[in-house]
């Protein structure tokens, strides 16, 4: 068959920022995965690095396990800075 | 044939072919083998018409009499482009179209990455700005060349076929010539004979990384691109690119 | 529009009482203006018309090069013909962007491009007309990329995430898509000579009127718009968006020093919008069921372009397995 793998391609738009996922691309391997990507998703400089990734290959987090997997963290407030007063008198923390 | 100083022949050379492999690179739009192809061949063409105005805009600045590059480019006659041979041949398959610019990519990138260093700077520039684009175009293009070459028997067939047609074209990279002799004299071109020698390694390794035999070298015969000896693909080329300025002379667009 | 009259399979839309829990829950997260993404639960109706819209779209973007395509070759100068090559590469972009969304939804890119070479996916019939002048370039940028994205824009706030973020790439990719297009044909009413604005007066007389109908026919009484609007994978009806996409055009045709060939195009003081004529709808069904000028052309060339690609697409495969073989041994 001449069908092309399916990848998920990930762009790093600048130095000190993370990889987001952008979209798909198809290839043969992957190499072209990643100049197809680069062709298709940094047209405009919006890339300094990419990551391909066969889609088969993701493993995702079904919807049903929103409530298990995510909806515990919401109550632990402790883990955000904004949790925490401090007097105006410390300054900025 | 108006013949100008030898770096504005030069000049002419390099817009020419740049802007020739440019638009049989249009030709493709819209039938290239895969969408995300599509994407990859007008990219390249897209850079290389860029480069065709770089090169044309500074020999126009040379030549200094009223012409700007799009005159150069679009109402200049047959016998006065300086392009190579290689470049006019028409598309055919992919395999011709990939063997087209793998060939053009490889001498473009030993020729671009020496002339950065060009004794004359307006040259280095504009080479130094080419190779970024280059650098890439002669990976993609080595890629598809060992694919097809080592993809399946058909795929094989069609890449030795497509070699056997375009490699008597070749030796205008190998050939120097009266304006190339007195250039790299004087520093602002490389040495043909090492270049030459480059060109020749980057194709072989990637023929053989191909599965693809090199063949001998190949002699000139009659036409020559550099003196606006061409074959007859490129009359036609240039009528179809050049028709709006040619059939309105006084329009602006 | 890119997608026209896109089939919802719905005779008619159901409340929320005659749901039941998975879908109300569905349509209340819709309702709340809350994107759908792909590993949801959603509707096999919502999955199938998004499909059928995505592909459409997609393929209105892939045909759409090739109206453009008879022309790159012909670009006057190195700027235009750059613009030109960089506005296609886009267009092949954004074909490829829409397809990856369609993806998501569990479709396969090859099934439903043999779709629209066998004739059963549709595509925008605007790509269905020939480009006969250097200005057909400008207008095409200006009324049919125009009238694009009056229609993306909105479809920005879509419900279906990985829509709506295809959508929102390519709007902000697509704004110089229309002024580029523009200016083309400002430039040549301006500095250019007489065969030259008879050229812009002539692409905008035979693309006036397939521009408006892109938008697709009046959606009263469809049940598919009210379905589709009812899970927000389309967000105003087709008149309100060509009345929009009039109103914003008049005042640049006038500004161009051109006509509509439309008698009954005039501005409306009580209703605050311009009115216009009668379309003619017969033509808008013709070109769609393929009796358009170019339709034949146009799907001829794209089933050649991917059935003479078949041998290069194999081979890249195989090489791709040989090396991976060669690496294992």
């Amino acid at each position: 068959m001449s069908q092309w793998t399916l990848f998920e391609v990930f762009v790093r738009s600048k130095h000190g920022l993370n990889h987001k996922h952008v979209g798909s691309v198809h290839a043969a391997d992957d190499q072209m995965a990643i100049e197809n990507a680069r062709d298709l998703y940094t047209r405009r400089n919006e890339g300094v690095s990419i990551w391909v990734v066969p889609s088969a290959a993701i493993t995702a987090t079904a919807t049903d396990e929103k409530e298990p997997l995510f909806d515990p963290s919401e109550d632990k407030v402790y883990r955000h800075a904004s949790f925490y007063e401090l007097p105006d008198e410390v300054g900025h923390m | 044939m108006k013949k100008y100083d030898e770096l504005t022949e030069f000049l002419l050379r390099m817009g020419d072919s740049a802007l020739v492999q440019g638009q049989r690179l249009c030709e493709w739009c819209g039938r290239a083998p895969a969408l995300e192809e599509e994407m990859a061949l007008m990219n390249v063409g897209l850079d290389l018409v860029g480069q065709a105005r770089n090169w044309l805009d500074y020999a126009a600045q040379r030549i200094n009499d009223g012409r700007d590059a799009d005159m150069l480019a679009f109402r200049r006659d047959e016998r006065d482009y300086r392009n190579l041979l290689l470049v006019e041949q028409p598309n055919g398959d992919f395999a011709v179209t990939m063997s087209k610019q793998f060939l053009y990519d490889a001498w473009q990138f030993h020729l671009l990455e020496a002339l950065t260093e060009s004794a004359d700077q307006q040259v280095a520039a504009i080479a130094a700005k080419s190779l970024k684009e280059v650098i890439y175009h002669l990976r993609r293009s080595s890629e598809w060349v060992e694919r097809l070459g080592d993809g399946t028997e058909e795929s094989h067939q069609r890449m030795a076929a497509a070699i056997d047609t375009l490699w008597r074209f070749t030796f205008e990279f190998q050939e120097t010539d009266a304006v190339v002799d007195s250039l790299s004299e004087s520093g602002i071109i490389p040495d043909a004979g090492a270049l030459k020698q480059q060109w020749q390694q980057t194709v072989a390794k990637v023929f053989t990384d191909a599965t693809l035999s090199v063949p001998e070298d190949a002699r000139s015969f009659y036409l020559s691109g550099r003196e606006g000896m061409h074959t007859e693909h490129l009359g036609i080329l240039l009528a179809e690119m050049q028709f709006l300025q040619r059939a309105y002379p006084d329009a602006s667009w | 529009m890119y997608a026209q009259m896109v089939d919802t399979g719905v005779k008619q839309v159901k409340s929320l009482d005659e749901m039941d829990a998975e879908e109300r829950a569905f349509q209340q997260k819709i309702d709340a203006e809350v994107k759908i993404e792909a590993k949801n639960w959603m509707p096999e109706g919502y999955r199938k018309t998004l499909i059928r819209q995505i592909s459409q779209h997609a393929h209105s973007e892939v045909v759409g090069m090739l109206p453009e395509g008879n022309w790159v070759t012909r670009a006057p100068t190195f700027k235009r013909k750059l613009q030109l090559m960089a506005k296609i590469q886009d267009e092949a972009g954004h074909g490829l962007y829409l397809y990856s969304a369609m993806e998501t939804l569990g479709a396969d890119r090859d099934e439903e491009i043999d779709k629209l070479h066998s004739g059963k996916a549709k595509y925008s019939s605007i790509f269905n007309y020939p480009t006969l002048n250097w200005a057909d370039m400008g207008a095409v940028g200006w009324l049919v990329d125009g009238a694009a994205i009056v229609n993306q824009v909105v479809l920005q706030r879509t419900s279906y995430g990985p829509y709506s973020r295809a959508m929102i790439r390519i709007c902000k990719e697509e704004s110089f898509h229309q002024r580029q297009g523009y200016e083309i044909l400002l430039h040549m009413m301006q500095h250019g000579n007489e065969a030259q604005k008879e050229m812009v007066q002539d692409a905008i007389n035979r693309l006036w009127w397939p521009s408006l109908m892109m938008f697709g026919p009046s959606d009263a009484d469809s049940p598919n718009s009210a379905q589709s609007m009812a899970w927000k994978i389309k967000r105003h009806t087709n008149d309100e968006l060509r009345q929009r996409f009039i109103d914003q055009t008049v005042p640049q045709l006038e500004f161009l020093g051109c006509t509509a060939p439309d008698p009954d195009l005039k501005w409306n003081e009580e209703r605050g919008h311009y009115d216009f004529g009668v379309i003619n709808w017969q033509e808008f069904y013709d070109v769609l069921k393929g009796y358009g000028p170019c339709n034949r052309e146009r799907i001829e060339t794209r089933r050649q372009a991917i059935d003479n690609g078949a041998w290069v697409r194999e081979a890249a495969v195989a090489h791709a397995n040989k090396k991976k073989q060669r690496s294992v041994a």
